[in-house]
């Protein structure tokens, strides 16, 4: 019996890890949908190119943790800024698919580049003594330890921002309203990239702690897992952060689950199909609110 | 501005609309002979084919993203649907090395089940919209994917080697000229004025006695044959198929073929597909170099050894910064919204010309 | 004949009753007039007739057929034709086009005979083109069936709408606020406009309106909704001098602006949804009785 609940607690701390790392890109997603309802395809190549940035401060600048990690996050929120002034800034009065396009091809733009700028797969050296723990039988690894608290502070600190600050209060008015809410002085251009650099950068911070815990990457790996932080995004209710952290957690969860029960070719079947089943039933997501159609 | 005598040269084009039997019998005579008498390389033969499929690909999917407004990106699903049913026909059900006639008979088919897999996507579209149902067409894209990574009778993630080559020219071109006059044909009826309406508005198109459902159904369901058609060609081209050739990337470029050429127009789809398709090969460097190769060589050289020689690799980063220009300045595509006067019905012209006389429309509204 | 009865109809809004007992009985060929102050159930009631929603209970029928339960376009295929408040044209389709959308339930023809050319296809085809140019014609839109509807002044957008509704072929015509946004003048036009099309299309005309002027003086007869509930019933004359409208509009107790009404007044099992912005007394007398003297 107690074997089952050493088991269940470390697939547990598997789930929060995984669940960290998908809730901090869904932020991204979900923040810029809430503000521009628009879907930032590029968004999980983003977190690619974070996984990049700290290879590049780990392999060429020698940087330790601490610093690497500072540098991709500030590297990943300018590239936000800039991809959202060069790409979508010009079409934010154009049909909204142009907009979905251009991001498209952003994404494949990053690829790409990465892909042309070196021979891959690379390996990210270890950046932190990993050391083990063991709690009656749950083994926790300082990695595990850090990679959790350090995506849950962030994800407080941006409740905070969102919530309690001036810059968040601007966002949520502008995802309430975007006609009249410029009229009232509120500095819209400024505000969204404000959005970008903040997705982008916990973006980033997921893209290292990924490739600190998976230590390979490969300039596609942010294609499945930016769509898995988006079905995160969906489930939670899209345009709710909170709703985000929620459905990452729980996406974490059950792919943990799937991987532990069956052969590792189904996990993303399972994914897809929670995320058909629950569109089906609760189209909005767990925290969203059914729009209302008006006659 | 465009000068006079080029709109009188485009309007006089437009009128002449007995060219298009002439030209597709022309086409149905090149198709033939091309492959015949070896008039083209068969690298340009195979980039030929493979402009065709990606047309059958961006017109049928541009009658879901286009007409209807969707946001569909399963289509490289049902694509991948209609590529295994009439491959594994071909290779095990059907006796094509003797009868090689029987080969539509298998394209067919594997149009016919894709347009039931259609159904998986079309009835979820009755309640949901939008980008929720642009995410139960990517469910279902990562499901079918991850179904057939999983089945091994169906070569599981290998995928299926050694399919014969059946596609032919003609073939191609048969299908591309079905596909577009079949949703032509639909676009101008009531069915597809429908699918226009409930782009526009819902609500208001089912009051206007337009059964949503039902016009929803349809598209989806020719929308998913013609990308099984598609498969079953893409297929039998290749001669080797596996999940990862009909990931979520494939469903992207097909994307950028229609909105490259343009929502709700299908000679934008042709444009868009055509160009898309053409540039990609033509970065290819052996392809680049012998474009430019007539430049002395002062200036091919170093233009090969800094610009073509890494085109392997840079193709793929100019084609999205090219689609990214192409979408800032043309934000509704090479066509949007406008089409081909000659797959325009004759009853439908002066409903598609808009006139310029102001006044008398003023003149004419004040009074009733 | 009765063409439209509604009996003992009811709507809930969550728990909120947007339509209590609401009764009707509409004879082929009258033109009937629903008034009431806003959010008074008015368009709800529209609603419920076409389909967009389902009522809690009781029964509409028309010529007859059940509509509760069936879906808008089994309704408009019954040849009900409808207007909206806030115009719903298909804005970016062309003017013909919009009215020829709303001959879908009337042209027969099956889809396998649109992709393929073939059967009745070009009959019907030409036969729904022909019927609506015959339309446009008649409302002046020929000279811009190319025009794309949102480009068109709003008084066009509201024509067409109409023109739209016709296209259905409709015995009964359900007009959603006709005269919003019109200028007096623009109402006088209509007003006559309206009179004319009932008789050249042999319409059944059920109308909301706010614009007392144009109520009174084309209806033939009124029902006055208020919170969900008719308060009164009859001829315009009657109506005008009914004290239980007059309260409606001014108020009962002159208390204060927000309300001026008691809880008594609410139906029984009805929530109350909050205080309504009530019409200041001297503006809702001149509303209600101004214009008409």
């Amino acid at each position: 019996m107690s074997e089952w609940i050493v088991y269940g607690l470390q697939q547990l701390l598997n789930a929060l890890q995984l669940g960290s790392i998908y809730a901090l890109i869904a932020l991204g997603y979900t923040m810029v949908y809430g503000i521009l309802t628009m879907i930032n395809f590029a968004h999980g190549d983003v977190f690619m190119i974070g996984a990049f940035f700290c290879f590049l401060a780990a392999v060429y600048l020698g940087l330790p943790f601490a610093p690497a990690l500072l540098l991709t996050v500030v590297g990943t929120a300018l590239l936000g800024v800039a991809i959202e002034r060069l790409a979508y800034k010009p079409l934010r009065n154009a049909p909204r698919v142009s907009a979905i396009i251009t991001a498209l091809g952003i994404g494949i733009f990053l690829e790409n580049f990465t892909l042309a700028l070196a021979p891959y797969p690379k390996h990210i050296p270890a950046l932190l003594d990993s050391t083990n723990w063991d709690l009656g039988g749950v083994s926790l690894s300082s990695l595990q330890l850090i990679i959790i608290c350090l995506s849950l502070g962030l994800m407080f600190l941006l409740d905070y921002i969102v919530h309690r600050t001036p810059v968040g209060m601007a966002m949520r008015a502008i995802s309430w309203d975007k006609t009249f809410v410029p009229l009232m002085g509120v500095p819209v251009d400024l505000v969204i990239s404000v959005t970008f650099a903040i997705g982008a950068g916990l973006a980033g911070a997921a893209g290292t702690m990924y490739g600190l815990a998976y230590p390979v990457i490969d300039p596609y790996m942010g294609i499945m897992v930016g769509w898995k932080a988006f079905i995160s995004a969906v489930v939670g209710g899209i345009g709710n952060i909170r709703g985000a952290m929620i459905g990452a957690f729980i996406l974490g969860g059950v792919e943990i689950m799937v991987a532990a029960a069956l052969p590792s070719t189904y996990r993303d079947f399972v994914a897809f199909a929670l995320l058909l089943v629950l569109l089906i039933v609760r189209p909005y997501g767990i925290l969203g609110s059914p729009r209302i159609q008006k006659v | 501005m465009k000068n006079s005598a080029y709109i009188e040269t485009r309007e006089w084009l437009a009128a002449q609309r007995w060219l298009l039997p002439v030209l597709i019998l022309t086409g149905f005579g090149l198709a033939f002979a091309i492959p015949e008498y070896g008039l083209l390389n068969k690298y340009v033969q195979l980039v030929i084919m493979y402009v065709g499929i990606n047309i059958i690909l961006a017109t049928s999917l541009n009658l879901v993203n286009g007409y209807m407004g969707e946001f569909s990106l399963a289509h490289a699903g049902f694509m991948a649907v209609g590529a295994y049913t009439s491959a594994l026909l071909t290779m095990k059900v059907l006796p094509v090395a003797d009868y090689p006639g029987l080969f539509p008979l298998a394209v067919l088919a594997g149009g016919l089940v894709a347009a039931v897999f259609g159904l998986i996507v079309a009835v979820p579209s009755f309640k949901t919209r939008g980008d929720y149902l642009a995410l139960i067409t990517l469910a279902f894209l990562m499901i079918v994917k991850s179904l057939i990574e999983n089945i091994d009778a169906i070569g599981g993630p290998r995928g299926i080697p050694g399919i014969r080559k059946l596609t032919t020219l003609p073939w191609v071109f048969f299908w591309v000229v079905m596909s577009i006059w079949v949703i032509r044909n639909f676009v101008y009826s009531k069915y597809g004025r429908g699918v226009l309406s409930v782009r526009e508005d819902e609500i208001a198109s089912d009051l206007m006695s337009v059964n949503t459902r039902r016009v929803k159904f349809l598209a989806f369901m020719l929308s998913s044959f013609f990308a099984g058609i598609a498969g079953g060609l893409f297929a039998h081209v290749l001669q080797f198929i596996s999940p990862r050739v009909f990931d979520i990337i494939k469903s992207t470029d097909i994307l950028i073929m229609v909105y490259l050429g343009g929502i709700a127009s299908l000679g934008g789809s042709i444009l868009g597909a055509t160009v898309y398709t053409v540039l990609l090969e033509l970065l290819r460097p052996s392809n680049f170099a012998a474009l430019v190769s007539w430049l002395p060589d002062a200036l091919f050289e170093p233009l090969n050894q800094y610009f073509i020689q890494h085109l392997g690799v840079w193709r793929m980063v100019i084609m999205p910064l090219a689609l990214v220009l192409v979408m800032i300045f043309w934000p509704r595509g090479i066509m949007g919204l406008r089409e081909f006067r000659w797959f325009i019905p004759k009853r439908d012209l002066d409903a598609h010309q808009h006139h310029t006389e102001h006044e008398s429309r003023h003149d004419a509204s004040h009074r009733q | 004949m009765t063409l439209l009865t509604a009996s003992k109809v009811k709507h809930y809004f969550g728990g909120l009753c947007a339509v209590s007992e609401f009764n009707l009985e509409l004879q082929a060929g009258e033109l009937m007039g629903v008034i009431g102050p806003n959010g008074a159930g008015k368009t709800t009631i529209f609603n419920l007739i076409t389909g967009v929603y389902r009522a809690s209970e009781g029964s509409i029928q028309f010529k007859g057929t059940e509509l509760v339960g069936k879906t808008p376009h089994q309704i408009t295929a019954l040849r009900i034709g409808r207007t909206f408040q806030n115009i719903r044209l298909f804005r970016d389709l062309s003017v013909l086009d919009n009215v020829r959308i709303a001959h879908y339930a009337q042209s027969d023809y099956s889809p396998l005979e649109a992709l393929l050319q073939i059967g009745r296809y070009r009959r019907e085809e030409q036969r729904i083109i022909e019927n609506s140019r015959r339309l446009l014609a008649i409302f002046h839109l020929e000279a811009m069936v190319g025009e794309t509807a949102k480009n068109l002044p709003y008084g066009l957008q509201r024509r067409l709408e109409i023109a739209r509704a016709l296209a259905i072929g409709p015995e009964l015509l359900l007009l959603d606020e006709p005269a919003a946004g019109m200028n007096p003048n623009e109402i006088d036009l209509l007003m006559e406009f309206i009179q004319w099309i009932r008789k050249e299309f042999n319409l059944t005309i059920l109308l909301i309106e706010h614009q007392m002027k144009l109520v009174m003086g084309i209806c033939e007869r009124l029902k006055v909704l208020d919170f969900g509930e008719t308060i009164a019933d009859g001829t315009p004359e009657q109506i005008q001098n009914n004290p239980k409208v007059l309260e409606a509009y001014l108020g009962r107790g002159q208390s204060d602006e927000w309300g001026g009404r008691r809880f008594g007044r609410y139906p029984a099992g009805c929530a109350r949804s909050g205080g309504h912005l009530r019409w200041h007394q001297g503006v809702a007398r001149g509303f209600l009785l101004g214009r008409q003297r």
